[in-house]
């Protein structure tokens, strides 16, 4: 347990430079998170309880992260695994500076970017205009965010079955929009970006084209941190792979290892 | 487990100490206010086209589109006038009833609508906040610049209202402008303070009506302000007429209807309060909305 959150050094990325150092870009130093939820003993039914739950509130507490640690390099990418509950996003969040840590201590370069499943931005104008919005507000110029637009539209593929990209996002599948989220938030490059389960839409092609755009982030020395349920996702993204059970890192090495001692644990958990 | 993973290259360095070598911060530090401003500034791009994509969303699933703009203040003020100017007839004194209403009205409203909008204009926007990174003031600029597009339609209804009403057109009627571009100011101001306080509570979102429904009251919209000084304590009256939207309205009412105003203090008196309330409703509310920058999307 003492070797947690080390590196493989044969994974780390040279940048190009002849440092020998990888460059951190994140680092968690034994953190620890505890939700507090407020009330949520009983059900307010009528407004008389509720009042109740107003001043006999009880606050309980939810350990979600306890003292987990690790350093993300530049040009890393790396795949965060567990359990439903296990604390994925939950640390993705902290990381991202969206939850209060209430021990230890979280550094970053940059403000992270969270590209979270339902980031959805405005539903009832085009894809064409959201693009137009993503871009802007990832501090791009007006005639840089027009200049881009066709270019996220076909790497989202959403015109693949007709021209989706001048219709509202409401009348999209979720799975577009996904995409289309997707594909924004690649349109520039991040120092740190973080991915929750963002990946595991669209086809053949598009997966083809993501992992195309996420190498390129590596080489611009982004450091990428990809949850997802699927496996695969991971595999094939990710060369360094952290895998939390019940708030807790149960290892963190090379991908291939981690996933084969994950899906061991999988299948023998009753 | 301990084949797969190797040495720290930083072990025996507290995390601390490798941070501040490679200059990562913990969670990023406010910038300066000036700084900020700057910032905005430089997304001024994005605040316009959100806020024109708002408009185009605020009515897309409206049969009268955008015909509603007009429609709403005209509906609103002819309510008024049933209510106050025929069955309570506070119009006794008041030469032009309808234009002193109807200029209330739509005054009223303007900062109202900037202001409501404010409210809920980071909450509902979680989302956006927490995956991109972007100046949060953004927000509540764009929401209040989606209802000053709004206003102008209304002022071109509001100058309407008062030539049927019987008004000749006069060069006086050239200080709406800026009377206008002040209350405009104060009222943003109004919006990024409220988008602040209601970041992270739909509480403040339930209270408004009643706060506005209070303010409207005591703004002297639908009767003349003498009336303060008739039936309330001095001070309380006084106060009452320092209060910002019944100053905008009351110049503005000096500015377009051809009687001199009744009641209330003297323009030159107005004009510096009306200039007094953009400067620090418009600072201050900017100022506490930046203090907040950093906790805008946290759980």
């Amino acid at each position: 347990m003492d070797a947690l959150d080390q590196l493989e050094p044969d994974n780390t990325p040279t940048m190009g430079s002849t440092s020998a150092l990888p460059i951190p870009s994140v680092i968690v130093d034994d953190v620890h998170v505890i939700y507090r939820v407020l009330g949520a003993t009983s059900k307010a039914r009528s407004p008389a309880s509720a009042l109740r739950n107003v001043i006999g509130r009880k606050v309980r507490r939810v350990h979600a992260i306890r003292g987990v640690s690790f350093k993300a390099y530049q040009g890393q990418t790396i795949g965060l695994i567990g359990s439903n509950g296990s604390g994925k996003s939950t640390i993705l969040k902290a990381v991202a500076g969206l939850l209060p840590v209430n021990q230890g201590a979280i550094y970053t370069r940059g403000q992270p970017s969270l590209l979270g499943v339902n980031a959805a931005l405005l539903p009832d104008v085009s894809g064409e205009q959201n693009v137009i919005l993503g871009c802007l507000a990832m501090g791009m110029s007006r005639d840089e965010a027009e200049e881009k637009v066709a270019g996220i539209i076909e790497f989202s593929g959403i015109n693949e079955r007709g021209d989706f990209g001048s219709l509202p996002m409401r009348t999209y599948s979720s799975g577009m929009a996904a995409r289309l989220r997707f594909a924004i938030a690649v349109a520039k490059k991040h120092d740190v970006l973080l991915i929750d389960e963002a990946l595991s839409t669209g086809d053949a092609s598009f997966r083809h084209r993501s992992e195309e755009r996420l190498e390129q982030l590596k080489r611009e020395a982004s450091t990428v941190v990809l949850v997802n349920h699927a496996l695969d996702a991971i595999q094939a993204n990710c060369e360094r792979t952290i895998w939390l059970e019940a708030g807790v890192i149960q290892m963190d090495g090379p991908t291939r290892l981690v996933c084969e001692a994950y899906e061991k644990f999988m299948r023998e958990k009753p | 487990m301990s084949e797969a993973v190797a040495r720290d290259p930083y072990a025996g360095l507290t995390s601390q100490q490798v941070a501040n070598w490679y200059g990562l911060r913990a969670r990023g530090a406010r910038p300066k206010l000036g700084e900020y401003a700057r910032q905005v500034w430089r997304y001024r791009h994005f605040i316009t086209t959100f806020a024109s994509a708002r408009v185009t969303s605020l009515y897309s699933k409206a049969l009268l589109g955008r015909l509603w703009q007009a429609i709403t203040p005209l509906v609103n003020a002819l309510v008024y006038y049933l209510v106050f100017g025929v069955v309570l007839n506070t119009r006794a004194n008041i030469e032009n009833f309808t234009g002193y209403l109807v200029i209330g009205v739509f005054l009223f409203g303007f900062t109202q609508s900037i202001a409501l909008a404010g409210v809920n204009s980071v909450s509902g926007n979680l989302n956006l906040i927490r995956s991109l990174q972007f100046p949060r003031a953004s927000l509540p600029l764009a929401a209040a610049l989606t209802q000053i597009k709004q206003m102008i339609t209304a002022v071109g209804v509001l100058v309407a209202i008062i030539v049927v009403s019987g008004e000749q057109f006069e060069t006086t009627w050239l200080l709406l402008l800026p009377v206008l571009i002040l209350q405009v100011i104060f009222s943003v101001g109004l919006a990024l303070g409220l988008a602040r306080l209601g970041s992270n509570t739909s509480d403040v979102g339930q209270l408004m009506p009643f706060v506005m429904r209070t303010w409207l009251y005591a703004s002297g919209v639908f009767y003349g302000v003498d009336t303060f000084d008739k039936y309330l304590p001095p001070i309380v009256a006084e106060i009452l007429k320092a209060n910002p939207l019944l100053v905008y309205i009351q110049l503005a009412r000096d500015a377009l209807l051809d009687t001199p105003l009744t009641g209330g203090s003297q323009p030159v008196v107005l004009w510096a309060l009306a200039v007094g309330w953009a400067i620090v409703g418009g600072f201050a509310g900017f100022a506490f909305f930046w203090r907040g920058e950093q906790d805008y999307g946290r759980a």
